[in-house]
Protein backbone atom coordinates (compact mmCIF):
# COMPACT_ATOMS: atom_id res chain seq x y z
CA UNK A 1 0.00 0.00 0.00
CA UNK A 2 1.22 3.46 -0.70
CA UNK A 3 2.32 5.69 2.11
CA UNK A 4 0.64 9.05 2.07
CA UNK A 5 2.89 11.90 3.16
CA UNK A 6 5.61 11.33 5.70
CA UNK A 7 3.13 10.70 8.47
CA UNK A 8 3.33 7.31 10.07
CA UNK A 9 -0.22 6.15 10.60
CA UNK A 10 0.82 4.11 13.62
CA UNK A 11 1.98 7.16 15.53
CA UNK A 12 -1.09 9.11 14.63
CA UNK A 13 -3.21 6.27 15.80
CA UNK A 14 -1.68 6.41 19.27
CA UNK A 15 -2.38 10.11 19.60
CA UNK A 16 -5.88 9.64 18.27
CA UNK A 17 -6.55 6.80 20.65
CA UNK A 18 -5.24 8.78 23.58
CA UNK A 19 -7.48 11.70 22.76
CA UNK A 20 -10.41 9.41 22.10
CA UNK A 21 -9.95 7.80 25.50
CA UNK A 22 -9.52 11.16 27.19
CA UNK A 23 -12.85 12.22 25.78
CA UNK A 24 -14.40 8.98 27.00
CA UNK A 25 -13.04 9.58 30.49
CA UNK A 26 -14.35 13.12 30.52
CA UNK A 27 -17.72 12.28 28.99
CA UNK A 28 -18.15 9.44 31.45
CA UNK A 29 -17.56 11.87 34.28
CA UNK A 30 -19.97 14.39 32.80
CA UNK A 31 -22.74 11.83 32.92
CA UNK A 32 -22.27 11.41 36.65
CA UNK A 33 -25.14 12.56 38.78
CA UNK A 34 -24.20 15.84 40.45
CA UNK A 35 -24.90 15.66 44.19
CA UNK A 36 -27.90 17.70 45.31
CA UNK A 37 -25.78 19.47 47.89
CA UNK A 38 -24.39 21.79 45.24
CA UNK A 39 -27.78 22.89 44.07
CA UNK A 40 -28.81 23.35 47.68
CA UNK A 41 -25.67 25.38 48.34
CA UNK A 42 -26.45 27.68 45.43
CA UNK A 43 -30.02 28.08 46.64
CA UNK A 44 -28.78 28.88 50.14
CA UNK A 45 -26.31 31.46 48.88
CA UNK A 46 -29.06 33.11 46.90
CA UNK A 47 -31.55 33.05 49.76
CA UNK A 48 -28.99 34.46 52.17
CA UNK A 49 -28.29 37.37 49.90
CA UNK A 50 -31.96 38.16 49.43
CA UNK A 51 -32.44 38.18 53.15
CA UNK A 52 -29.72 40.77 53.63
CA UNK B 1 -43.92 30.20 48.29
CA UNK B 2 -42.75 33.31 46.59
CA UNK B 3 -43.42 34.04 43.01
CA UNK B 4 -41.10 32.29 40.63
CA UNK B 5 -40.97 35.34 38.44
CA UNK B 6 -37.42 36.48 38.14
CA UNK B 7 -36.73 39.79 39.79
CA UNK B 8 -34.21 42.21 38.48
CA UNK B 9 -31.29 42.33 40.81
CA UNK B 10 -30.99 45.76 42.40
CA UNK B 11 -27.29 45.92 41.69
CA UNK B 12 -27.53 44.38 38.24
CA UNK B 13 -26.31 46.58 35.45
CA UNK B 14 -29.07 48.68 33.97
CA UNK B 15 -27.93 48.18 30.42
CA UNK B 16 -27.32 44.80 28.90
CA UNK B 17 -28.05 41.66 30.84
CA UNK B 18 -30.16 42.15 33.89
CA UNK B 19 -29.66 38.50 34.72
CA UNK B 20 -27.33 37.55 37.50
CA UNK B 21 -24.46 35.62 35.89
CA UNK B 22 -24.39 33.49 39.02
CA UNK B 23 -27.60 31.87 37.88
CA UNK B 24 -25.51 30.18 35.22
CA UNK B 25 -23.19 28.47 37.68
CA UNK B 26 -25.60 25.59 38.06
CA UNK B 27 -25.25 24.67 34.40
CA UNK B 28 -21.50 24.19 34.81
CA UNK B 29 -21.67 21.86 37.79
CA UNK B 30 -21.25 18.60 35.84
CA UNK B 31 -18.23 20.02 34.01
CA UNK B 32 -16.71 21.45 37.18
CA UNK B 33 -17.09 18.13 38.90
CA UNK B 34 -15.65 16.20 35.97
CA UNK B 35 -12.64 18.51 35.94
CA UNK B 36 -12.31 18.21 39.71
CA UNK B 37 -12.33 14.42 39.57
CA UNK B 38 -9.76 14.49 36.78
CA UNK B 39 -7.48 16.66 38.86
CA UNK B 40 -7.85 14.92 42.19
CA UNK B 41 -8.58 11.37 41.04
CA UNK B 42 -10.91 11.23 43.98
CA UNK B 43 -14.62 11.89 44.26
CA UNK B 44 -14.71 13.21 47.82
CA UNK B 45 -11.83 15.60 47.19
CA UNK B 46 -13.44 16.71 43.94
CA UNK B 47 -16.72 17.46 45.68
CA UNK B 48 -14.94 19.58 48.27
CA UNK B 49 -13.23 21.45 45.45
CA UNK B 50 -16.51 22.04 43.64
CA UNK B 51 -18.08 23.31 46.85
CA UNK B 52 -15.22 25.75 47.47
CA UNK B 53 -15.38 26.84 43.84
CA UNK B 54 -19.09 27.60 44.09
CA UNK B 55 -18.63 29.70 47.21
CA UNK B 56 -15.65 31.59 45.77
CA UNK B 57 -17.38 32.19 42.46
CA UNK B 58 -20.49 33.40 44.24
CA UNK B 59 -18.71 35.95 46.38
CA UNK B 60 -16.28 37.07 43.68
CA UNK B 61 -18.74 37.43 40.84
CA UNK B 62 -17.74 41.09 40.48
CA UNK B 63 -14.42 39.79 39.14
CA UNK B 64 -16.15 37.90 36.38
CA UNK B 65 -16.28 39.89 33.18
CA UNK B 66 -19.68 39.45 31.55
CA UNK B 67 -19.40 38.18 28.03
CA UNK B 68 -16.28 36.15 28.77
CA UNK B 69 -16.18 32.40 29.12
CA UNK B 70 -17.73 31.52 32.43
CA UNK B 71 -16.65 27.91 32.23
CA UNK B 72 -13.03 29.01 31.91
CA UNK B 73 -13.47 31.37 34.84
CA UNK B 74 -14.95 28.65 37.04
CA UNK B 75 -12.33 26.10 35.97
CA UNK B 76 -9.62 28.61 36.84
CA UNK B 77 -11.04 29.05 40.34
CA UNK B 78 -11.25 25.29 40.77
CA UNK B 79 -7.71 24.54 39.63
CA UNK B 80 -6.24 27.44 41.61
CA UNK B 81 -8.02 26.14 44.69
CA UNK B 82 -6.73 22.65 44.01
CA UNK B 83 -3.10 23.74 43.72
CA UNK B 84 -3.24 26.06 46.70
CA UNK B 85 -4.80 23.31 48.86
CA UNK B 86 -2.13 20.93 47.68
CA UNK B 87 0.62 23.35 48.65
CA UNK B 88 -0.96 23.73 52.06
CA UNK B 89 -1.44 20.07 52.75
CA UNK B 90 1.42 18.64 50.75
CA UNK B 91 -0.87 15.79 50.04
CA UNK B 92 -0.05 13.50 47.18
CA UNK B 93 -2.87 12.60 44.86
CA UNK B 94 -4.26 10.35 43.62
CA UNK B 95 -4.54 6.78 44.72
CA UNK B 96 -5.35 4.72 41.65
CA UNK B 97 -5.78 1.49 43.56
CA UNK B 98 -8.02 3.01 46.12
CA UNK B 99 -10.06 4.87 43.59
CA UNK B 100 -13.55 3.57 43.97
CA UNK B 101 -14.34 5.39 40.80
CA UNK B 102 -12.82 2.52 38.89
CA UNK B 103 -16.17 0.88 38.28
CA UNK B 104 -17.41 4.18 36.99
CA UNK B 105 -15.11 3.91 34.09
CA UNK B 106 -16.52 0.61 32.97
CA UNK B 107 -17.97 1.92 29.80
CA UNK B 108 -19.62 -0.03 27.06
CA UNK B 109 -17.44 -1.30 24.27
CA UNK B 110 -15.97 1.42 22.14
CA UNK B 111 -13.88 1.69 19.03
CA UNK B 112 -10.61 2.53 20.75
CA UNK B 113 -7.97 -0.12 20.56
CA UNK B 114 -6.49 0.70 23.92
CA UNK B 115 -7.98 -1.08 26.88
CA UNK B 116 -9.92 1.58 28.64
CA UNK B 117 -9.10 0.32 32.10
CA UNK B 118 -5.40 0.43 31.35
CA UNK B 119 -5.87 3.88 30.00
CA UNK B 120 -7.68 5.02 33.10
CA UNK B 121 -5.04 3.56 35.37
CA UNK B 122 -2.27 5.19 33.39
CA UNK B 123 -4.12 8.49 33.38
CA UNK B 124 -4.27 8.49 37.18
CA UNK B 125 -0.54 7.85 37.36
CA UNK B 126 0.17 11.09 35.58
CA UNK B 127 0.97 14.20 37.56
CA UNK B 128 -1.95 16.52 38.20
CA UNK B 129 -0.30 19.04 35.88
CA UNK B 130 -0.32 16.52 33.05
CA UNK B 131 -3.87 15.41 33.70
CA UNK B 132 -4.91 19.02 33.76
CA UNK B 133 -3.62 19.92 30.30
CA UNK B 134 -4.84 16.68 28.79
CA UNK B 135 -8.36 17.22 30.09
CA UNK B 136 -8.46 20.90 29.21
CA UNK B 137 -6.96 20.60 25.73
CA UNK B 138 -7.65 17.00 24.83
CA UNK B 139 -11.09 16.40 26.28
CA UNK B 140 -12.98 19.51 27.25
CA UNK B 141 -12.20 21.37 24.07
CA UNK B 142 -10.39 24.45 25.36
CA UNK B 143 -7.91 26.00 22.97
CA UNK B 144 -4.25 26.12 23.94
CA UNK B 145 -4.66 29.90 24.33
CA UNK B 146 -7.57 29.52 26.73
CA UNK B 147 -5.74 26.81 28.63
CA UNK B 148 -2.63 28.98 28.89
CA UNK B 149 -4.70 31.80 30.34
CA UNK B 150 -6.41 29.50 32.82
CA UNK B 151 -3.20 27.92 34.07
CA UNK B 152 -1.25 31.15 33.88
CA UNK B 153 1.53 29.85 31.65
CA UNK B 154 2.72 30.55 28.12
CA UNK B 155 0.99 28.99 25.13
CA UNK B 156 4.23 27.26 24.18
CA UNK B 157 4.41 25.72 27.64
CA UNK B 158 0.89 24.37 27.26
CA UNK B 159 1.87 22.78 23.97
CA UNK B 160 5.05 21.18 25.25
CA UNK B 161 3.37 20.06 28.45
CA UNK B 162 0.51 18.50 26.49
CA UNK B 163 2.85 16.60 24.24
CA UNK B 164 4.92 15.38 27.17
CA UNK B 165 1.74 14.30 28.94
CA UNK B 166 0.57 12.32 25.90
CA UNK B 167 3.96 10.72 25.61
CA UNK B 168 4.08 9.82 29.28
CA UNK B 169 0.59 8.39 29.08
CA UNK B 170 1.58 6.20 26.17
CA UNK B 171 4.63 5.02 28.08
CA UNK B 172 2.55 4.18 31.12
CA UNK B 173 0.24 2.14 28.95
CA UNK B 174 3.20 0.17 27.79
CA UNK B 175 3.02 1.22 24.21
CA UNK B 176 6.20 0.66 22.32
CA UNK B 177 8.78 3.20 23.32
CA UNK B 178 9.86 3.65 19.73
CA UNK B 179 6.32 4.30 18.70
CA UNK B 180 5.89 6.77 21.45
CA UNK B 181 9.07 8.70 21.08
CA UNK B 182 8.65 8.79 17.37
CA UNK B 183 5.55 10.83 17.93
CA UNK B 184 8.10 13.59 18.05
CA UNK B 185 9.46 13.00 14.59
CA UNK B 186 6.34 12.84 12.56
CA UNK B 187 6.18 15.65 10.06
CA UNK B 188 6.05 18.13 12.86
CA UNK B 189 4.31 20.85 10.91
CA UNK B 190 1.52 18.50 9.96
CA UNK B 191 0.98 17.53 13.55
CA UNK B 192 1.21 21.05 14.82
CA UNK B 193 -1.41 22.33 12.48
CA UNK B 194 -3.62 19.36 13.09
CA UNK B 195 -3.68 19.09 16.84
CA UNK B 196 -1.66 21.95 18.20
CA UNK B 197 1.12 19.60 19.20
CA UNK B 198 4.56 21.05 19.37
CA UNK B 199 7.47 19.00 20.45
CA UNK B 200 10.67 20.30 21.90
Amino acid sequence: MQQVMAVDPKKNRITEQIDENLKLVYEGLLKEQVPDRFKQLLAQLKAKERGE
Amino acid sequence: MKSAVQKTEPHGCASGTAMDPRDEIITYLPRLRAFGISLTGNFAAADDLVQDTIVKAWSNIDKFQPGTNMQAWLFTILRNTFYSDRRKHRREVPDPDGLHAASLFELPAHDGKLAFKDFHRAFLQLSAEHREVLILVGASGFSTEETAAMIGIAVGTVKSRTSRARKRLAELMGLEREQVTSLADIGTQAVMSRSGLSLV
